[in-house]
């Protein structure tokens, strides 16, 4: 669910919340948990920084800070996109709200 | 504690300027040091003697110099002389085990105008040789503390960068305030350098569409390749995964050689396009722009080879918390992990963490960085240099005979 968000200059670094996770693109299928602490079922606001479009998200895990979470259900053998660009295979299946990491996602060139 | 951008923060002047002290060969530094610089290992106590005796006096110990031939002796001398004739370095004493070599080292500097001396230990031992270089260290010292600086445009400013202890929140928000740094600066004339070759693994088409034109595109990519080469595919064992990306990038959250090179490629912003690719410690000679230099990605080899490159001001984002620094340059540390900032704030130069929190834009981060390099240049000390971090790490190709 992607709702347009667009700060206007006059209200920048005002009244914006704080974001939980953070997209670099609207391509990419994982985004970057950006606070400390955060716990399963917390309802995330997320913002894609290309473009200032938020999205709602459930945590269905905890997830570290700067650790990515998957923003789609991702398949073994998926490419996981971010920057819009590819940066690895998914080597598990994991849902979506879930942690991306070493545990199943993997390099393709090694 | 580490600076704190606000967004209402002015923006930065048009017509920046720093006060320097321009050298003999009119190039301008920010520091104003008077080096013992050791050819090789042996000649190590010798310089931290004098450097002992001569309060101010820096010695630079390092682990190489005997034994190396073809490409790797050349970086060598590379290395030191490029390190002697930093414009942040007003003088140079030179000890080595014998005068031959030395000599080399001595001329080289030399070529810079600046006062270079050099000491052979063989046939007189360490301590006559201590003694005669602690009053040369002496005279140079008090001389350079008599030099002032001058104002000079912001043109004549060399900024290098690197970034270390990566995680996700450098890709976010440290790294793109160096790009917004060098989007704003490098159309005013400065000089800019990034590297790591390793660790733009899985963006090089990206790197190479980012040269100047197809020509030096071209360059980056025979780099890029005869890297893979020469190092990966003749060393590996298995894979880089436990090395490339670090435990403590993992740690961090990033996972893949991928995700660490677009985070690493955000330090050249959108719109700068680099001129050159510089072999290790060279100089820059195609005039004012950004330059890649074949580095590795190990921190302190990497400032030092952009140090002996000529550059005089070092911006390196960190997100998990490096430490590092240089004896002759200032590396100024740029974070956008809030705990970092929080646990390690003494280390931390810029705290730049509000991006995360939506906050701070980039333009007004990247605004706040240049205001940094500014009061560096005109003398503020960095977390590091207050820290005494003093790395100087020499790169070795192969083994010596």
């Amino acid at each position: 669910m992607v709702t347009k968000h667009r700060r206007k200059s006059s209200d920048k670094g005002k009244n914006v919340p704080a974001p939980h996770f953070l997209v670099h693109s609207p391509k990419d299928n994982v985004g970057v948990i950006v606070v400390e602490n955060l716990s399963a079922g917390t309802e995330m606001l997320g913002v894609i920084t290309e473009t200032d479009k938020t999205i709602k998200l459930e945590a269905k895990e905890s997830i570290p800070i700067g650790h990515k979470v998957a923003l789609k259900p991702l398949k073994k053998g998926d490419t996981v996109i971010k920057y819009g660009v590819d940066i690895g295979k998914m080597i598990a299946d994991v849902g979506t709200g879930k942690h991306v990491h070493v545990q199943n996602l993997k390099t393709k060139r090694w | 504690m580490p600076a704190k951008p606000q967004q209402k923060r002015m923006k930065a002047k048009s017509n920046l300027s720093f006060h320097g002290w321009r050298r003999e060969n009119g190039r301008v530094g920010v520091r104003n040091h008077v080096i013992v610089l050791p050819l090789d290992d042996l000649s190590n106590a010798a310089c931290e003697a004098v450097a002992n005796n001569i309060k101010g006096a820096l010695a630079l110990p390092h682990a190489y110099g005997r034994l190396q031939f073809g490409a790797d002796l050349d970086l060598h001398f590379r290395t030191l002389i490029g390190t002697g004739a930093n414009p942040n370095v007003a003088a140079v004493v030179v000890i080595g085990i014998e005068d031959g070599w030395t000599k080399r080292v001595v001329d080289g500097i030399a070529a810079s105008g600046k006062p270079v001396v050099g000491f052979g230990i063989e046939g007189h031992g360490d301590i006559a040789t201590i003694a005669k270089a602690s009053h040369k260290a002496k005279e140079f010292l008090q001389w350079a503390s008599e030099l002032e600086r001058e104002e000079c445009d912001i043109a004549e400013l060399w900024v290098s960068t690197k970034c270390g202890e990566s995680d996700t929140t450098t890709g976010l928000a440290s790294c793109p305030t160096v790009g917004n740094m060098y989007d704003k600066l490098i159309p005013k004339g400065i000089h800019g350098c990034f590297g790591e070759t390793s660790e733009i693994t899985g963006a090089e088409h990206i790197a190479r569409n980012r040269a100047a034109n197809a020509k030096v595109g071209d360059k980056w990519m025979k780099t890029f390749e005869a890297y893979q080469a020469e190092v990966i595919e003749a060393h590996k064992v298995d894979d880089l995964s436990e090395s490339q990306p670090t435990k403590g990038n993992i740690a961090g959250g990033l996972t893949t050689i991928e995700e660490k090179a677009l985070g690493n490629l955000e330090k050249i912003g959108r719109k700068c396009r680099y001129i050159d690719v510089l072999e290790p410690a060279e100089t820059p000679d195609a005039g004012p722009g950004l330059y890649y230099m074949d580095t590795s990605s190990a921190a302190a080899e990497c400032v030092t080879l952009m140090a002996a490159g000529g550059y005089v001001v070092h911006t390196f984002p960190t997100g998990q918390g490096n430490i590092i620094g240089n004896p002759i340059v200032p590396v100024i540390k740029i974070s956008g992990n809030p705990k970092t900032v929080r646990t390690m704030a003494e280390h931390i130069d810029l705290d730049v963490s509000g991006i995360l929190r939506r906050e701070l834009t980039l333009d007004t981060a990247g605004d706040a960085l240049i205001e940094m390099v500014v009061r560096t240049a005109n003398g503020r000390l960095t977390a590091a240099e207050a820290l005494g971090h003093r790395e100087f790490v020499m790169t070795k190709l192969y083994r010596s005979a």
